[in-house]
């Protein structure tokens, strides 16, 4: 059995430092069983979210050698012989302690996204091709790691102004329902910020759900949202299409 | 001593999985001002990581399916143990409560005819599980979570509960504190409906969270409530095996659902010989013991399991139905399950036993206490049928919710003693004033190995006592706890309650086991291979706080009357 180094942060919303740990590595075994393995033998109190171990509840998403990953998902095996891990919180959202961060912002703003609302006379007969797109984005394990690669909230923190990749797929979701009637461009537009979205498809490539959110999700919702302000007939024809 | 926050409400629900969520939602529509508490963030409860699907008799599928069928299969799934006015309103009630998650926007995958499409399930007669893929789970607690968010609740997110408080009989609060912080917190109400999940964190291979220690359990416990047949708990029979940092991992039913075949090390289809009706779908309790079987017998995969491969159904029918487990056995075992088979073995998955309710508002012995969803026992008897668990959080937590808010509609809030809050507060605090005492990290690994060795998939007297003594002693050790570090968000001190709920809850498990002299469903006795049906057949099995002692008793099953009892008899 060979043995990895960890360099865990340790620290609040005061600030903290690097603590390094050397920690047995038996075959198979991912980055959250490491910290486990920290609490079990050196330090009790670290800090950090989980639940499923099986990359389902997205709660333990972190940065690991500086990009954001799944802390459950992330294999030992994966970095070099001698390879120094580092484990930090994830950055665009403030730290409570070590590896947890503050994530309740993200529900705000799902809170305020105006939800499902089926036309009163459905007899609720939908086809797998029309649910599919709406199924696509409702994979989202809500780890938050696109909001976190996002320069518009990392980098410019326009928490303000602009609800993130994950939201935009939450609209984009109800928008796509083929028995939604309700119309959200305006949401979209003024309080959710989609013209902030200048698709470098950061978010897309780090979701560990594989969701196109730009392709699928961003990019058709713009189209939308112009189409309601210079072309409404194309707007109807796309929402009852679910495209 | 040390300041804390007061909440009130009329109904607090503890718990946001799929029973919680549903009762909250239940609570706030009857027009009482309801609380919602939980452990982890919402959205991230147990119910998130079910698979395969949710149990109704929608006959989408399978026309001829209907409430009658899906009563039966639950009650012979089992094994005649249940609480059959549960299991009624269950078959009943289910349809409309999975419907009723379409109406708040859930999009479960169609039929060719546009309706709510369903799968096979070990024990189910006809095709009846609705699902979303391998993920219905997800699509159930986010659907039930934005249906909440938009019903007026109180959400209280990273909150553990660790003492109910009463007023006489009645339970009128509950203490806890906040994970993030370490301060601690007091709910006022008239009505407090558990939904806490299940226990199988107790275990050292199991399926389950960090959550599942049995809090809701030990908590009704400590009040006062009656736990029935906790001897029941559910070894699901496919679980990961290798590689080590996985094993215990579930590996879904829906892989079998979809014409998964079992074999052992010698190509051989065993369940022909254990169950040649049902083969891969006969109910768990059986599948569990004959892999169990096959590998003590020797005929065991490369790292001690059974192979279980659905590779046959062709790589893009495996990928579209079973999207989840493709993911997990690439990345987690570099197996790709397209092309080969994945090794199983049993895990611990689930506890059929819990605080003991009844059907029409699932309030316990306790005035004012109400369980919902795996807390709560008596539905599923001595084995639970894979896809009934999540169709029971829907039944019992909507009932639940009903019967909370109108337990606790006119009622007044009750003073709480402050001395009380303080003896709760103290006690919680002590493992960081004790200068000496033992790791809860070593204790909690040390019961885990016990309750894995001594009450498994098979059991003995010899082994069950063992695990009784050894329990004792582990009991006694975690009196004396220490730990390092703040109070806030500090996951050793969290564990030290937590701990304390896992030994109520496995001294429970064990005292069932060993006084259940025979095998149904899910307990196993090898030293009573049959099943009693004369006088067991007959028996619940029941666990409450005497003189601050565990004291168990039977009590006789509720008599079915006439009109159901005859479906059975007619089948024979
Ligand atoms: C991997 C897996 C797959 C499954 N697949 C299926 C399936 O396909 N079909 C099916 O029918 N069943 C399935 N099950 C079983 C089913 O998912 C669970 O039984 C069910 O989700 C339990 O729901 P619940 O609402 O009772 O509790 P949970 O969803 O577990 O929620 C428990 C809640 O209680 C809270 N809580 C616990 N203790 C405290 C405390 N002290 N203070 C405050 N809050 C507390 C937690 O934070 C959490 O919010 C599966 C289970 C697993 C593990
Ligand atoms: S594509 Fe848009 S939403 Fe995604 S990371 Fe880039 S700017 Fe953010
Ligand atoms: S969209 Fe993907 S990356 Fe973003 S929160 Fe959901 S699962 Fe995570
Ligand atoms: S623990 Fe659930 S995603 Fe990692």
């Amino acid at each position: 059995m060979s043995v990895a180094k960890l360099r865990v942060f340790r620290g609040d919303s005061q600030g903290g430092e690097e603590k390094e740990y050397e920690v047995p590595v038996d075959e198979g075994m991912v980055v959250l069983d490491a910290l486990f393995y920290i609490q079990a033998n050196y330090d009790g109190d670290l800090a950090i979210r989980w639940n499923c171990k099986a990359a389902k509840c997205g709660s333990c998403s972190t940065e690991i050698n500086g990009k954001p990953r799944l802390a459950c998902k992330t294999r030992m095996d994966s970095f070099e012989e001698g390879e120094t891990v580092t484990v930090y919180p994830i950055k665009a959202f403030p730290v409570i302690k070590d590896l947890v961060t503050d994530v309740s912002w993200n529900y705000e703003v799902s809170k305020k996204i105006p939800p499902f609302t089926p036309a009163e006379d459905t007899e609720w007969i939908m086809y797998q091709e029309d649910v599919e797109r709406g199924q696509e984005f409702r994979k989202c394990i809500e780890c938050f790691m696109c909001q976190n690669v996002c320069h518009i909230l990392r980098d410019h923190n326009r928490k303000d102004a602009f609800a993130g990749p994950r939201f935009m797929i939450k609209i984009a979701e109800r928008e796509m329902h083929p028995l939604d009637v309700l119309d959200r461009r305006e949401f979209a537009r003024e309080e959710a910020g989609v013209g902030f979205c200048n698709i470098t498809k950061c978010c897309t490539e780090v979701c560990p759900e594989d969701i196109h959110i730009t392709d699928n999700g961003i990019i058709p919702l713009k189209e939308r949202v112009v189409d309601k302000y210079y072309d409404p007939l194309s707007w109807l024809l796309r929402k009852i299409k679910g495209k | 001593m040390e300041k804390y926050e007061t909440h009130t409400h009329d109904v607090i629900v503890i718990g946001a999985g799929g029973a919680g969520l549903r009762a909250a939602i239940e609570s706030s529509a009857q027009g009482a001002s309801t609380a919602l508490i939980c452990k982890s963030l919402l959205g991230k409860a147990h119910t998130v990581m079910a698979e395969g699907g949710v149990a109704a008799a929608l006959a989408n599928v399978d026309t001829k399916d209907n409430w009658e069928t899906h009563f039966k299969d639950t009650m012979k799934g089992g094994k005649m143990l249940n609480n059959w006015q549960m299991a009624l309103y269950h078959a009943k009630e289910a349809p409309e409560r999975v419907r009723e998650l379409e109406y708040w926007g859930a999009l479960f995958d169609r039929t060719k005819e546009g309706r709510i499409n369903q799968r096979a399930f070990g024990g189910h007669t006809w095709k009846r599980l609705a699902h979303v893929g391998d993920r219905t789970g997800l699509e159930m607690i986010r659907t039930l979570q934005e249906k909440g968010i938009h019903s007026g609740i109180d959400v209280y997110m990273e909150c553990t509960i660790t003492h109910l408080i009463k007023d006489g009989d009645r339970v009128v609060g509950a203490f806890g504190y906040w994970r993030e912080s370490g301060k601690f917190v007091l709910f006022r109400a008239n009505a407090i409906v558990l939904a806490t999940g299940g226990v199988g964190k107790a275990y050292k291979y199991t399926s389950n969270s960090w959550e599942y220690t049995g809090d809701g359990h030990a908590m009704a416990y400590e009040a006062g409530a009656e736990l029935i047949d906790m001897e029941f708990i559910q070894f699901h029979p496919t679980g990961m095996v290798w590689p080590p940092s996985v094993r215990g991992i579930l590996v879904t039913e829906a892989v079998r659902g979809e014409g998964g075949i079992l074999t052992n090390s010698e190509g051989e289809r065993f369940m022909e010989r254990y169950d040649p009706e049902r083969m891969e779908l006969s109910t768990r309790d059986v599948v569990a013991r004959s892999i169990y079987t096959e590998v003590e017998q020797g005929r065991g995969s490369p790292h001690g399991g059974a192979f279980l491969d659905v590779s046959h159904r062709g790589a893009d029918y495996v990928r579209r139905k079973l999207p989840s487990m493709y993911h997990q056995f690439m990345e987690f075992a570099d197996i790709d399950i397209t092309k080969g088979p994945m090794e199983v073995f049993p895990t611990t998955h689930y506890v059929m036993g819990g605080v003991k309710v009844e059907g029409d508002t699932c309030s316990s012995t306790v005035p004012g206490l109400f369980a919902a969803g795996e807390v709560a026992g008596g539905m599923h008897g001595a084995n639970r049928l894979g896809g009934n668990s999540l169709s029971d959080l829907l039944v019992f937590g909507k009932r639940a919710g009903e019967g909370a808010a109108a337990y606790a509609s006119g009622k007044s809030h009750a003073s709480v003693s402050a001395e009380l809050i303080e003896g709760y507060a103290n006690e919680l605090r002590e493992p960081f004033n004790n200068t000496q005492g033992e790791n809860p990290y070593t204790i909690h690994q040390d019961l885990q190995d016990v309750m894995q060795l001594y009450i498994g998939v098979f059991r003995t007297e010899e082994n069950i006592q063992k695990g009784i003594d050894e329990i004792e002693k582990l009991k006694e050790r975690a009196r004396t706890l220490k730990i390092e570090g703040s109070v806030m968000f500090n996951p050793g001190w969290h564990l030290c309650r937590d701990l304390k709920s896992m030994l109520i809850v496995s001294e429970a498990l064990a005292r069932c086991a060993l006084a259940r002299k025979e095998s149904r469903g899910a307990h196993s006795r090898v030293d009573f291979p049959e099943s009693d049906d004369g006088t067991w057949g007959k028996l619940n099995s029941i666990v409450a706080i005497k003189d601050g002692a565990m004291d168990f008793a039977t009590r006789p099953i509720m008599e079915m009357p006439e009109e159901f009892s005859r479906m059975f008899t007619e089948d024979k």
